[in-house]
């Protein structure tokens, strides 16, 4: 009787091990690449191509009839694409600004998605609330298993690999190209007068957007992957000096708002995922409390000596 | 280099919006001199300059760099855009902004060599803005962030250099040192282009200009363009207006760099 509690207990801190983990990737991936939306002041891009790639996951698994991972990163990065291309096509063509056209285009992508979900819930493996809040929770009992069904190993959740995959291609996409992405996100026009191809690179990170968002959508959902890649940038954005920096700070806040959040939610007993975005703005709002005191005290400091010689 | 011009410009036409803003504008610029494009507000200096780098696509027209074409001469040619084009607040430092000038000879994958370093360092040296070095952008005065953009253009080692108003709102030190860079490119041989809005130095400062309004009024050696018919075509009847009020703006501006005085 005791052996056999002990390995319940081992089993569960194992389905903890896994949660953490992919939470962690998800919110790694989505800061680093959050770093560049919020410089390149495309916020509400990433937005759109969250929500959006639920009609290329739809898609994909409706044209192909499976669910393997490949599939549905490529219909997600299609429809990203398509996303990004449409609504620069309509702020163009129409004149809308362009924020408007990004509202427009993915509302309306989202929406079929959602009816396309509702149509053929009996042969997709998508709910309509799993698609908006996601369920972390849920995510070490989708495993992949290599081989056979009934014999085959268990390698472990099928969105921790989806994530490890897509983080890997962030990581190094993001090494070899640094130079060109910094360039392209700090100067567009300079970057046409040296002869880069800005087209590339802004399609180049519209792609990683659409394969991060699509990993991360098992785990936290549509809505709150946004949070995950504008908060932790942006707060990183308030104290780097550097690009590199930038990136290291985005990352190290997307880590504590998983470990803050692990904790909150389990504290609470309250959804994870939720509980992470939480503490991400949470930490957010701490850090802007503190560099707003260290401005006041170093004002101080710097005004004392003019006092003293006023009086 | 070859008996090319640096610089042809070929009936280009430049609308924004439906909007006609240049018009069959034709000139060309002789090598290893410093040329001005004035002209009123509204005229088109800048949007010829973005025409020229084809950041702006010209509805007709043809320019031609030592006779070549952009693409050819990208690597030869260096812009300098307006300074309020970019975010200040850009997590960056004053050498990797002036290295980004050697992006041109670089693969994407590559990052700068020590070579490429020396180059940047040399630009900043000439341009007083060593000691800035790992200042972060948004820590620098206009003028300050004016020279670092010029680095960055001097660290591209072009031969023809395209600036926007590289003296709009600097102070007198800067502007100094543009001075002191223009003599520098001209001794190597260079050529610069500069829009430019200051009447008063204009002659001062450059050997050719080039006078628009939304067309070419003239272009040639600044003593034979620089006349009162043609400043009076350039500017409408406003120029005497105009004059007074750009005098006046100079005068202030020395005031407040001596202040003593």
């Amino acid at each position: 009787m005791s052996t056999l509690f002990q390995s319940f207990n081992l089993s569960d801190w194992v389905l903890d091990l896994w949660i953490l983990a992919t939470a962690s990737l998800v919110a790694a991936a989505c800061a680093l690449v959050g770093v560049f939306l919020i410089l390149r002041r495309q916020a509400l891009m990433g937005d759109a191509i969250s929500h959006s790639v639920l009609l290329g996951i739809v898609l994909a698994y409706l044209i192909s009839g499976t669910n393997a991972l490949w599939v549905m990163l490529l219909g997600a990065v299609i429809i990203g694409l398509v996303t990004a291309w449409l609504s620069e096509t309509l702020h163009k063509v129409s004149r809308l600004q362009s924020d408007a056209s990004i509202g427009i285009v993915f509302t309306l992508f989202f929406s079929i998605g959602v009816i396309l979900v509702s149509l053929y819930t009996g042969q997709i493996d998508l709910d309509q609330e799993c698609v908006l809040y996601g369920e972390i929770a849920f995510v070490p009992f989708d495993t992949v298993i290599w081989g056979d069904m009934e014999t085959g190993t268990d390698l472990g959740p099928r969105a921790f690999w989806l994530i490890l995959i897509v983080f890997a291609v962030v990581l190094i996409s993001l090494l070899v190209g640094f130079e060109r992405l910094k360039t392209v996100t700090f100067h567009p026009s300079l970057a046409v007068s040296l002869g880069i191809n800005i087209t590339f690179w802004h399609y180049f990170l519209m792609t990683l957007v659409s394969m991060t968002t699509v990993a991360s959508f098992d785990a936290v959902g549509a809505i709150l992957v946004v949070a995950l890649l504008i908060i932790p940038a942006a707060t990183a954005y308030l104290l780097a000096r550097s690009l590199k920096t930038m990136l290291w700070l985005a990352v190290a806040y997307s880590q504590m708002a998983v470990w803050l959040g692990y904790a909150i939610a389990f504290w609470l007993n309250s959804a994870i995922a939720a509980a992470i975005a939480v503490s991400a703005g949470l930490l957010m709002g701490l850090t802007l409390v503190l560099i707003q005191l260290s401005k006041q005290y170093h004002k101080r400091t710097h005004a004392h000596p003019l006092r003293q010689i006023k009086d | 280099m070859s008996n090319q011009p640096p610089l042809k410009v070929d009936q280009l036409s430049i609308r924004y919006h439906h909007k006609p803003v240049l018009t069959d504008v034709s000139f060309e610029i002789p090598p290893g001199q410093t040329v001005a494009i004035v002209g009123p507000n509204g005229a088109g200096k800048s949007s010829l300059l973005k025409g020229i780098m084809n950041l702006t696509p010209a509805i007709q027209g043809k320019v031609q760099f030592y006779g070549r074409t952009l693409e050819e001469k990208r690597l030869t040619t260096a812009y300098v855009p307006q300074r309020e084009e970019i975010d200040w607040d850009f997590p960056i430092n004053v050498m990797d902004v002036v290295l980004m000038g050697r992006h041109g000879q670089l693969k994407f994958w590559q990052r700068p060599s020590r070579c490429d370093r020396q180059i940047a360092e040399q630009a900043l040296k000439d341009l007083k803005m060593w000691d800035f070095r790992d200042r972060q952008i948004a820590q620098l005065s206009g003028g300050q962030q004016q020279r670092v953009f010029l680095a960055r253009a001097l660290a591209q080692q072009a031969s023809l250099y395209l600036m926007d108003e590289p003296f709009a709102g600097v102070d007198v030190a800067t502007e100094k040192t543009i001075i002191e860079l223009f003599k520098q490119l001209k001794a190597k041989g260079n050529t610069v282009v500069c829009v430019h809005h200051d009447l008063n130095t204009v002659g001062e400062y450059f050997d050719h200009v080039i006078l628009i309004n939304a067309r070419l009024i003239a272009a040639g050696p600044a003593h034979q363009v620089l006349t009162q018919a043609n400043l009076n075509k350039t500017y409408g009847g406003r120029l005497s207006l105009l004059n007074d009020l750009t005098e006046q703006m100079y005068r202030s501006r020395l005031d407040n760099a001596h202040p003593g005085d």
